[in-house]
């Protein structure tokens, strides 16, 4: 499967590939590691006029602390979080489900900025970083704004993110306790049927659902159901509550709710909810 | 477009469309043919290869993207005609039958030693997710990635 024919440009840095966004309109794609990208170009369901690589820039690669969040720079490969001290310190749920994506190939191409922009539902990463309330760092020619990551996830394949913007840095809190993530597939590089990773955050407990919507979605009843007290077996039994979960053929919708009740139970457990 | 590669120490120039995947690039442009299309959808492996010692499936990245940067494949692994040691393992225990992914696990399997602080067969078995054996010969492939680790029991 070959992609369709387009232009290659390489931007040395950011303020470059944004002009080069507006230069070249909304049929120019960014490219970072392509590993969401590049298969879709191959079947043809993405056809960009125009690429424009950043996933050489230095710039936008790393994890540092700063002020009470840890900022993430948005060509950040998996396998650099994976590895990293800093999040394995401060947010290791993070480094943990990194390490998940995919497959060691994948981990050392994909960018978590790619995936996060991507926005699929089915990715571990984007409902990480809801569970932990992450926000994102857009730049764009008006300059920078910040979108929590509640706002950020608006449909299928779809985000908050301007034709003409770059996400450049993810902001994500420290934890403050256990996690838990559950991901079921049927090969272990594949995307995750359904999903349940739970987070102890200083607002609490958080349980995100990886593939049970168009986005990556909270299980609020859950949630609230912990809140009031209840088990972790009787909030895990309401994970389901409130998704739009899709069916192929990796499963029914059926099953996926169970799945998600299940997962969320075991996540919980993990996590020492 | 004009890609220059370093691949297995050697600098190699060709003109290439800028939708060339790297596999094709490898495989069409410069006539390396060690390295496979199996899948084609990143999830096989067979195409894998090192990119700045690191593996990557080169049937999802771009030649574009990796122009002026240093590359490994099978064909860069044995000194001569003696054998990377991984490769010797690999032949030493039956570590292939049809032969097809092994371009793909030799490589991904230098790059996870290279990686791994324990070597463990769970850890030989995660580390080799991404690579696909059809012949169901993981049995002895695992045992080759132990023997090239020198933890084989």
């Amino acid at each position: 499967m070959i992609p369709a024919t387009f232009d290659y440009v390489r931007a040395d840095s950011v303020d470059e590939a944004i002009a080069l966004l507006g230069e070249h309109g909304p049929d120019a794609k960014l490219l970072a590691g392509g590993h969401s990208l590049i298969p879709l170009m191959k079947l043809r369901l993405a056809e960009p006029t125009v690429l424009i690589d950043i996933g050489r820039l230095r710039e936008l690669s790393y994890i540092r602390p700063v002020n009470g969040h840890i900022a993430i720079g948005a060509t950040t490969r998996h396998r650099d979080l994976e590895i990293s001290e800093v999040l394995a310190e401060t947010v290791p749920v993070l480094a943990h489900v990194a390490g998940q994506v995919g497959d060691a190939q994948v981990r050392h191409r994909g960018t978590i900025g790619g995936s996060v922009v991507h926005g699929d539902p089915a990715s571990d990463l984007p409902a990480a970083l809801l569970a932990l309330g992450a926000s994102l760092v857009l730049r764009g020619p008006a300059g920078e704004r910040v979108v929590p990551a509640a706002e950020f996830f608006v449909g299928f394949l779809e985000t908050a993110i301007g034709p003409d913007e770059v996400l450049v840095e993810i902001r994500v809190p420290p934890t403050i306790g256990g996690f838990g993530f559950q991901k079921f597939n049927r090969r272990a590089m594949d995307w995750a049927i359904v999903g349940a990773l739970v987070a102890t955050t200083d607002t609490g407990t958080r349980i995100a659902l990886v593939n049970m919507a168009t986005t990556p979605i909270l299980a609020a009843a859950s949630e609230a159901a912990l809140l009031a007290g209840s088990s972790v077996s009787e909030a895990a039994g309401l994970a389901d509550e409130g998704t739009t979960p899709p069916e192929d053929l990796g499963a029914s919708r059926l099953y996926r709710r169970h799945l998600a009740r299940v997962l969320t139970r075991r996540a919980l457990e993990s996590a020492g909810v | 477009m004009r890609i220059t590669v370093n691949v297995n120490s050697v600098e190699m120039t060709a003109e290439a469309e800028p939708r060339t995947l790297l596999v094709h690039f490898l495989r069409e442009n410069l006539e390396l043919t060690g390295t496979k299309v199996g899948c084609d959808t990143s999830s096989c492996g067979a195409c894998t290869v090192l990119l700045e010692g690191e593996s990557v499936k080169s049937c999802t990245v771009l030649a574009a993207q990796v122009d002026g940067m240093s590359l490994t494949t099978i064909e860069g692994l044995a000194d001569g005609d003696v054998l990377h040691p991984v490769q010797e393992a690999f032949r030493a225990n039956h570590g292939l039958q049809c032969g097809y992914c092994t371009p793909g696990m030799v490589m991904a399997t230098v790059s996870l030693l290279a990686e791994l602080d324990v070597v463990t067969e769970e850890a030989v078995r995660n580390g080799l997710e991404g690579n696909l054996c059809r012949c169901t010969g993981y049995h002895n492939i695992v045992r080759s990635v132990l023997d090239a680790a020198g933890v084989l029991s």
